[in-house]
């Protein structure tokens, strides 16, 4: 037997999950409430009591853990254009599991500045032209970061030609240098800044964030949460040398406050006649939806869809949605009982509503262009129709008799033919909330990971 | 020196997709830096992509007949983005019907383009103009 321990340090729940990597099974999973005023280091302590209740007392090899705890990896990211570096530097932020407090593109003003010294970041990126490209933008925003009030680090990731130039305006602060996120027109070059962006988690976010007395206790906290959600999934989409993966994937996250979409799948045009539009996809991509979330942006999800949808799907009477739904906003540790008839109702109508929402936001649409030499169609976005494989995970998703029904708004939809969401795939449910563990533990046996996430994840229907 | 950075495609809903490629190859071969942005490419892309890179002419073309109104307004989008100045050519079957070149001319720098040319026009003759306007000498 070689148990190792996979640590979770949420903003609300530390959960820990015990694997043994001999037999490659799950020997248990727990979690505890947590808070990072009292430290971190109770919740776990809690957790890891909770765990041996049910498994026994076993001593734990190997530990590893991720984190998303003190509001998790806060990062501002800054481009030029709004759809071109501005976009690649938040995509690039978002794939490494940070949350993008806010993107600004062009040049930024007195306000912006005092904006981002109140949202204080973990983390700024500074981009803006291609190599080679523009010059003014890049500079005149490095000379009013320059003036920021915060001690933040700065990630210079821009036109390489003036990343000097920006590092020297910068000298009273922690400036780190990488490539440029869009080297060139629509071809977003992600991985060095996502490498530098993680380098600087390691060092120092997890120290300032107050978990390095976690830090002592395991291994190491090697990655923000979603940053291991995302390294789960990629590996289930691709595999290991050893092991073949199941082929491109989405992944639904639906959570309180916000829902998190991953596509594995570059999403080429499936149809002829396409042009491909726009920054080029990353094959590993991730998007937030921070007004989507079945709690705290309760309220988003109604803004979105429309209460007559929330209504027509849960049977129930429009004012009284409304009811349910201020109640949840403040309530928002309630889980719907079996007999909880009409919250069940509601719930299951917000949370289908959330996850077609997210998916439609995340997924590529076709545009019809009608011109003298017929129709043809620009994409947009990744083509998500041939997709076979939606994973859901998340509460709302999990604590209902009614997954595959609320996960089925995730698919391609005839009324909203334009939006590339996947046409016939089947769902896979995360019920042990395996997948940020999974992801830990495949930065040292991927080939373990991917059969216990093989296993483990559930085709909705049958019964584990 | 510095390569002179050009930003090409086909502007509307025109898909004519061989003589931008052509145009594409000949401009990198006269030693510009070329940024193309293909078919069905939206004023707005052309600019966007001319402030990213930076660009110092938006070279636009057109096949089928309606660049007159896809390029109307092109150059007040422009300026408004920042590309004060910038070159402007435009190309290809430019207007609807026999319309002698002169006139080609005359209605697309009413439009604030700095040249147009008629259909036919070898990609050299494009190419000596760009390098008067850049002030290039061989």
């Amino acid at each position: 037997m070689k148990p190792i321990l996979l640590i979770d340090f949420g903003s609300t729940y530390t959960k820990v999950t015990a694997v043994d990597v001999d037999t490659e099974e799950i020997i248990g999973t727990s979690q505890s409430y947590t808070t990072i005023e009292t430290d971190i280091i109770n919740g776990l302590n809690n957790a890891v009591a909770l765990l041996k209740e049910k498994i026994g007392d076993i001593d734990f090899v190997e530990q590893y853990a991720c984190s998303s705890a003190a509001g998790g990896l806060r990062m501002v990211a800054i481009g030029l254009v709004p759809e071109l570096t501005a976009k690649a530097a938040r995509q690039a932020s978002l794939g490494a599991g940070a949350k993008v407090i806010k993107t600004y593109s062009y040049e930024l003003t007195e306000g912006d500045l005092r904006e981002i010294d109140e949202i204080n970041p973990d983390i700024c990126l500074l981009t803006g032209g291609t190599d080679g490209g523009n010059k003014e933008n890049i500079v005149y925003n490095a000379r009013m970061l320059a003036k920021s009030t915060g001690s933040f680090p700065i990630i210079i990731a821009g036109n390489r030609n003036c990343a000097d130039t920006c590092r020297e305006i910068l000298g009273d602060k922690q400036t780190h240098v990488c490539e440029n996120v869009m080297p060139r027109l629509d071809i977003p070059n992600v991985e060095p800044v996502q490498n530098k962006i993680r380098e600087i988690f390691l060092e120092q976010i997890v120290k300032a964030k107050g978990l390095s007395n976690a830090e002592a206790l395991v291994k190491g906290i090697l990655m923000p949460t979603p940053s291991a959600m995302l390294t789960a999934m990629k590996l289930l989409s691709k595999g290991t040398k050893n092991e073949a993966g199941i082929g491109d994937l989405v992944g639904v996250d639906l959570g309180g406050a916000t829902t998190d979409i991953y596509s594995m799948s570059f999403g080429l045009p499936t149809n002829g006649g396409t042009a491909l539009k726009g920054l080029r996809e990353e094959y590993a991509k991730r998007t937030v939806e921070g007004d989507i979330g079945m709690r705290y942006s309760i309220h988003g999800i109604v803004d979105a869809a429309g209460i007559e949808r929330i209504a027509e799907l849960s049977g129930l009477h429009e004012d009284r949605c409304r009811e349910l739904i201020d109640y949840l906003s403040v309530h928002t540790d309630v889980v719907p009982g079996v007999d909880d008839d009409e919250l069940e109702k509601i719930d299951f109508a917000l949370a289908s509503m959330a996850i077609e929402t997210a998916v439609t936001r995340h997924a590529g649409r076709l545009e019809p262009f009608y011109s003298p030499m017929g129709i043809s169609y620009i994409q947009t976005g990744k083509d998500l129709t041939e997709v076979k494989t939606v994973i859901v995970t998340g509460g709302a998703l999990i604590h209902t008799k009614r997954t595959a029904d609320i996960a089925s708004h995730a698919q391609f939809n005839q009324n909203d033919a334009m939006s590339l969401k996947p046409k016939s795939a089947e769902v896979l449910v995360d019920r042990k909330y395996i997948l940020a563990a999974m992801g830990l533990l495949s930065t040292v046996y991927p080939d373990t990971a991917l059969r216990i996430m093989k296993r483990e994840l559930i085709k909705d229907g049958t019964r584990n | 020196m510095e390569k002179k950075k050009l930003v090409i495609g086909v502007i509307g809903a025109d898909v004519h997709a061989v003589g931008n490629t052509i145009l594409n190859r000949a401009f990198l071969d006269a030693g510009f830096d070329v940024t193309n942005l293909g078919v069905l490419v939206p004023q707005e892309e052309f600019i966007q992509a001319a402030v990213e890179v930076g660009a110092d002419a938006i070279i636009v073309s057109s096949l089928y007949g309606q660049g007159e109104i896809d390029c109307t307004g092109m150059r007040e989008k422009c300026d408004e983005a920042g590309l004060k100045g910038i070159l402007l050519y435009a190309g290809g079957n430019l207007v609807v019907g026999k319309v002698p070149v002169e006139e080609i001319v005359r209605r697309y720098k009413a439009l604030g383009f700095d040249r147009a040319f008629g259909p036919g026009t070898d990609p050299q003759v494009t190419i000596d103009c760009l390098k008067e306007d850049f002030g290039i000498k061989e």
